[in-house]
């Protein structure tokens, strides 16, 4: 047995070099904050948000389009994730919780949650552009709405079963039929959390780039028309990197602060509003 | 009269509040039946989009297989512009697939593991939000950010000033001057694709492995504390034999991860299907040969790469289902 000043040395050192693995941890992520700071401010004014991305060659320009059809997609996938998963989570934690194919289902959507998603990006393509001859913001909307579903179903059947059984049994003992219990006392009780799954979803798409690669492609100008291509900010990114173009470098720089902060903030908000409801 | 005209009126009352009572009841019981099938549809709905994505996956990769059969797994060429018949093969993506993996979580292993194990062991409360919401925030960066970052900034940075000199530092050992050989031609290689994955993947090893450490009966560590053992002893013999099953879970997790991440590994690893000895040499991923090719793509060479992705997706598929089992028994056990 080594003494016990080598054995606390050795501990010491070990300890030290968990110090270290944290130090580097967290600098990475300032690194990174810091050079998208510094290459994507400068390029930040008032024209990235009134004008449309620019041809190549060109000084000025901004990201209406990309932003506006980043914005649409997001929201039209959520719109139609979100409900499935809330459904699927309230499946899963209230009627099916004695169920013999709930383990099967959360299971299948654990694996959904980490699955690549430039699969979803072949599953959509296959799916929905194949038989509508067409890339489409449709076909970009539904590759996201298919990584928001399990991710809010993750989530709302984890804050569902942390509402306690008391209060559901009281509510039934009042009479309250089973979709009542549900809808005005679990969900009630679990209102935060829910919202909290829901904020994480939108997070987690709104920086989705391959799934839209080969579903919505992108378009260098302002396109409304849901059955078509839509410019939007993550392939706009993507295309502007591999080009050679300065202006367009500077406006890819520009673009990835405004993604960044835009998930970041949501993430924490996210973190803020589950905890604060927690505290309580 | 008047009475009897009074006991009608209360009977005729009544019964409409009955009868609206009746028709409340109707409607809630309805209103029940229809949520309680809507959830069951949506639940199911999980399970409809995994056989989408297999259905829609081999359908898609038919014509490939035909083509090509078995000999898609072994063949290192990939010609899809060669004449009269394309040649594909998906060796080289499959190899730089596991290869940048594997080097990723040499990386990310010890490094999700210490920063979990400060978190738990050494860290000052005051601290300890801040600190895992800092690595946690590194999951919610879009990946195409980190492409883009390891493009512009780390790429050059370890082509300029640090992987000339590994190379250096071991050209005159066998064997690993070729693992760390070569000739540093540009910003993109496997290592910085890598390392790149191992700083993404690094926030899943650290939250899942400070989850299960915390799962450690504080008795068994106190009891080890007790007898003279030093921090590190606690940690070795005591907190991470008890959570192996665990700390391995979250392991195949990130490397779940790791294997299909794309937008990061597509900017900087060169897209060259090429399998080099060489970790700097430029080299692709199954994930990074769809990004970059697809949209550009048709016939059986768009078939091929949907063939990859079926790949991809039964690999990732084992891989994430072994590591939900094995974070399962240990969910049961903790639950026991």
């Amino acid at each position: 047995m080594p003494s016990y000043a080598a054995r606390q040395r050795k501990s010491t050192i070990v300890m030290a070099l968990c110090l270290m693995a944290t130090i580097i941890g967290v600098a990475w992520l300032f690194l990174i904050l810091f050079s998208l700071l510094w290459n994507g401010l400068p390029g930040l004014s008032l024209s990235t948000f009134t004008e449309m991305t620019p041809p190549p060659g060109s000084q000025s320009g901004g990201l209406l389009n990309a932003l506006y059809g980043s914005l649409v997609m997001t929201v039209i996938g959520v719109g139609i994730g979100a409900p499935i998963g809330i459904l699927a989570g309230t499946y899963l934690a209230e009627y099916g919780r004695h169920s013999k194919m709930t383990p099967v289902i959360r299971f299948i959507n654990d694996i959904l949650l980490s699955a690549p998603s430039i699969i979803i990006g072949l599953f959509v393509y296959g799916a929905v552009v194949v038989p509508m001859r067409s890339f489409s913001a449709v076909a970009g909307s539904l590759a996201l709405a298919v990584i928001v579903i399990p991710v809010v179903v993750r989530t709302t059947e984890d804050m569902l079963l942390l509402v306690p059984n008391t209060l559901r049994e009281a509510a039934s003992a009042l009479g309250l039929p089973r979709s009542y219990v549900i809808r005005k006392v679990a969900y009630r009780a679990a209102r935060a959390g829910l919202i909290t799954g829901v904020l994480l979803a939108v997070a987690r798409v709104g920086g989705e780039t391959a799934p839209l690669l080969f579903t919505v492609l992108s378009n260098q100008f302002w396109s409304a028309n849901l059955l078509k291509p839509m410019a939007n900010l993550p392939v706009t990114i993507n295309n502007f990197i591999n080009n050679p173009d300065a202006n367009w470098k500077h406006l890819a720089w520009t673009g990835a602060l405004l993604i960044t902060v835009a998930v970041l903030s949501l993430n924490i908000s996210a973190r803020i509003f589950g905890a604060s409801k927690d505290g309580r | 009269m008047s009475t009897v005209t009074q006991t009608m009126q209360d009977t005729s009352s009544k019964n409409t509040a009955t009868q609206q009572r009746a028709r409340v009841l109707v409607g809630m019981a309805f209103g029940d039946k229809v949520f309680a099938l809507a959830t069951k549809l949506a639940a199911y709905t999980v399970l409809l989009v995994l056989a989408g994505i297999i259905v829609s996956l081999v359908v898609g990769a038919w014509p490939a297989m035909k083509a090509f059969g078995f000999e898609f797994l072994i063949t290192r060429r990939w010609a899809p512009q060669l004449e009269p018949e394309p040649v594909l093969g998906a060796l080289a993506p499959i190899y730089g697939t596991l290869v940048s993996s594997f080097v990723a979580m040499l990386i990310a292993v010890p490094f999700g593991l210490g920063i979990a194990i400060f978190l738990t062991e050494l860290c000052p409360h005051s601290l300890r939000k801040p600190i895992r919401l800092a690595i946690e925030l590194l999951a919610g960066i879009p990946s195409i950010i980190y492409g883009m970052w390891g493009f512009f900034v780390l790429g050059p940075f370890l082509a300029n000033y640090i992987e000339p000199g590994i190379v250096a530092a071991f050209a005159n050992i066998p064997v690993l001057n070729t693992i760390f050989g070569g000739e540093i031609v540009s910003n993109l290689s496997l290592f910085n694709a890598s390392l790149i994955l191992a700083i993404m993947i690094l926030p899943f090893i650290t939250a899942i492995a400070v989850d299960v450490f915390s799962t450690v009966p504080p008795v068994l560590k106190e009891a080890a504390y007790g007898i003279g053992c030093t921090t590190w002893e606690v940690v070795n013999n005591v907190v991470l034999p008890f959570t192996r099953v665990g700390v391995v879970g979250g392991v195949m997790l990130a490397l779940g991860r790791a294997l299909g991440e794309t937008m990061a590994v597509t900017f900087i690893i060169g897209n060259s299907f090429k399998i080099s000895g060489s970790i700097f040499a430029p080299s692709t991923t199954i994930s990074a040969a769809i990004a970059s090719e697809f949209a550009e793509s048709s016939g059986v060479h768009q078939s091929a790469l949907i063939l990859l992705g079926l790949l991809l997706f039964v690999l990732t598929f084992f891989v994430l289902a072994t590591a939900r089992f094995m974070l399962m028994r240990l969910e049961k056990r903790a639950g026991a």
